[in-house]
């Protein structure tokens, strides 16, 4: 359980970086909060020949107001986001879903870039963005390129991520006025990966009909996963009880969970199906209470 | 670059030292300091028994290079008790309500809950102390003595 010998470089600005991952990506690794890689090298799982500590590069640190996003820097540790007002205020459902990942000691050092690269399909994090439909920002020392969730999380572990790329910034969308969001889990014990876990943003119309409907679920299959059809389903109606149980159910049989000793694959669906219906009428109620007024 | 200098403040002392690259914080500090309050369970981030403060934050050290903790602060369990010996009121609290039995874990519960006090002046609700405890596990007290302790740190504090 000790990581295996390793050549370290610590990059101290982005262009270093950049520079350090052309010549050594292929057998580098990026280390951001080392949360998720440290447990990897001292399992051996992962024996990179370099390590690339970005932990110190202040241009990749920070969150920002732009017009319709909050964007946040990739080494910015999950504490400092959990605790940020100005993420309360606009992005409120990144707020909530964080509080989720790991214990307050995995926080002060997990970094939001590392949660996004690491790819889990139970990490809160990749689910919350595809939910909000947000962009990771991915920069090499030859280009810059945005890509949506479901171009950058291809399956289990794994993203479109290149050896010679690392995540700059990742934007998350504001929550318009009159919508409302939640955030649902259940893991085992708190702290815990989720077994399955929902996002959703609501927004209603006027006179109360559900405008715009943005879901994902976590933890089912190895990517997040956006149930369109429920969403499609959702738009244009005014939402009651059974409505939302409709949807929520609507697409349960998409959804291909790994099950294990602590939840069999049925259960992890039907579990999917119970959080929507819960995360939906939290929201409904969040947006017709005009919180985000 | 295998081996690499640092500088790191721990307990309030300056250290420069070669070390390898790889060194994990929590091993860096037992074995090659004699710090060896610090604890190691799991060693990988689950157990919290390596917690220790940096820069006065609560990590996890067996989560951490001591490379990484470069030109940074690093506070362990035995910066608690004065030179005398005397306890840090968190440690009198554990020791008069029987919060520990075999004490493996107790050298992360007692930073977690050090930073925990700092951050949350008031006297919290036991919900609280709960979830700033929920990152480090206990096999031997099942938790209730422990919340009677950090509760009681409070009193004993003032
Ligand atoms: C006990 C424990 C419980 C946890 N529970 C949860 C949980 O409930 N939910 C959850 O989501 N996570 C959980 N985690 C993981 C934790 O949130 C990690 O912090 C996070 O997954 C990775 O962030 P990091 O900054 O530590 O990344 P690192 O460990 O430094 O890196 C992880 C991976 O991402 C790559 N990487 C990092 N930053 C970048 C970047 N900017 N660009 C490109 N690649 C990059 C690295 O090369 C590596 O492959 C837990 C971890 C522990 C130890």
């Amino acid at each position: 359980m000790k990581p295996p010998k390793f050549s370290y470089l610590r990059p101290n600005n982005l262009q270093e970086a950049l520079d350090m991952l052309a010549e050594y990506g292929d057998d580098a690794k990026i280390m951001s909060g080392g949360q998720s890689l440290i447990p990897l090298l001292n399992m051996r799982l992962s024996t990179p020949g370099y390590i690339i500590d970005i932990g110190r590069v202040e241009e990749l640190k920070g969150i920002k107001e732009e017009e319709d996003a909050i964007v946040i820097g990739g080494i910015t540790r999950h504490v400092d986001v959990e605790k940020s007002a100005l993420v309360q205020e606009k992005c409120p459902l990144l707020t909530e879903g964080i509080r989720w990942v790991g214990h307050n000691q995995i926080r002060t050092r997990g970094t939001i870039g590392g949660s996004i690269a690491h790819a889990d399909p139970s990490a809160e994090l990749p689910c919350i963005l595809t939910a909000l439909r947000g962009e990771i920002v991915m920069v090499s020392s030859e280009e810059e390129i945005t890509v949506s969730p479901e171009e950058f999380f291809l399956s289990y572990l794994l993203t479109s991520l290149e050896p010679n790329q690392l995540i700059k910034e990742i934007r998350f969308p504001k929550i318009k006025k009159g919508s409302g969001y939640a955030f649902e889990e259940v893991a085992r014990r708190h702290g815990d990966f989720a077994l399955v876990e929902v996002a959703v943003v609501i927004e209603l119309d006027d006179d109360g009909t559900i405008a715009d409907a943005k879901i994902a679920l976590g933890g089912a299959n190895s990517v997040p996963f956006i149930p369109e059809a429920a969403e499609e389903f959702l738009i244009g109606k005014l939402p009651d009880d059974s409505i939302l149980k409709e949807a929520a159910t609507l697409q349960l049989d998409d959804l291909d969970p790994e099950g294990d000793i602590h939840g069999s694959k049925e259960y992890r669906r039907y579990l999917s199906g119970v959080l929507l219906e819960r995360a939906l009428n939290r929201a409904i109620d969040r947006a017709r209470e005009g919180v985000f007024a | 670059m295998s081996n690499c200098n640092v500088k790191i403040k721990i307990n309030g002392e300056v250290i420069e030292k070669e070390i390898e690259s790889r060194w994990l914080l929590s091993d860096f500090l037992r074995d090659k300091l004699g710090l060896t309050g610090t604890h190691v369970g799991c060693e990988h981030g689950v157990c919290g028994a390596c917690t220790i403060l940096l820069n006065g934050e609560p990590v996890r050290s067996c989560l951490m290079l001591a490379v990484q903790a470069d030109g940074l602060e690093v506070e362990t369990v035995e910066s608690l008790a004065e030179e005398d010996g005397t306890f840090h009121p968190i440690q009198q609290a554990f020791a008069n309500n029987h919060a520990l039995q075999c004490g493996f874990c107790t050298p992360g519960f007692l930073m977690s809950v050090k930073n925990f006090m700092e951050t949350h002046p008031e006297l919290p609700t036991d919900d609280e102390i709960r979830e700033a405890i929920s990152g480090n596990l206990c096999r031997c007290t099942g938790y209730s003595n422990i919340i009677k302790a950090v509760k009681d740190a409070y009193v004993l504090k003032c």
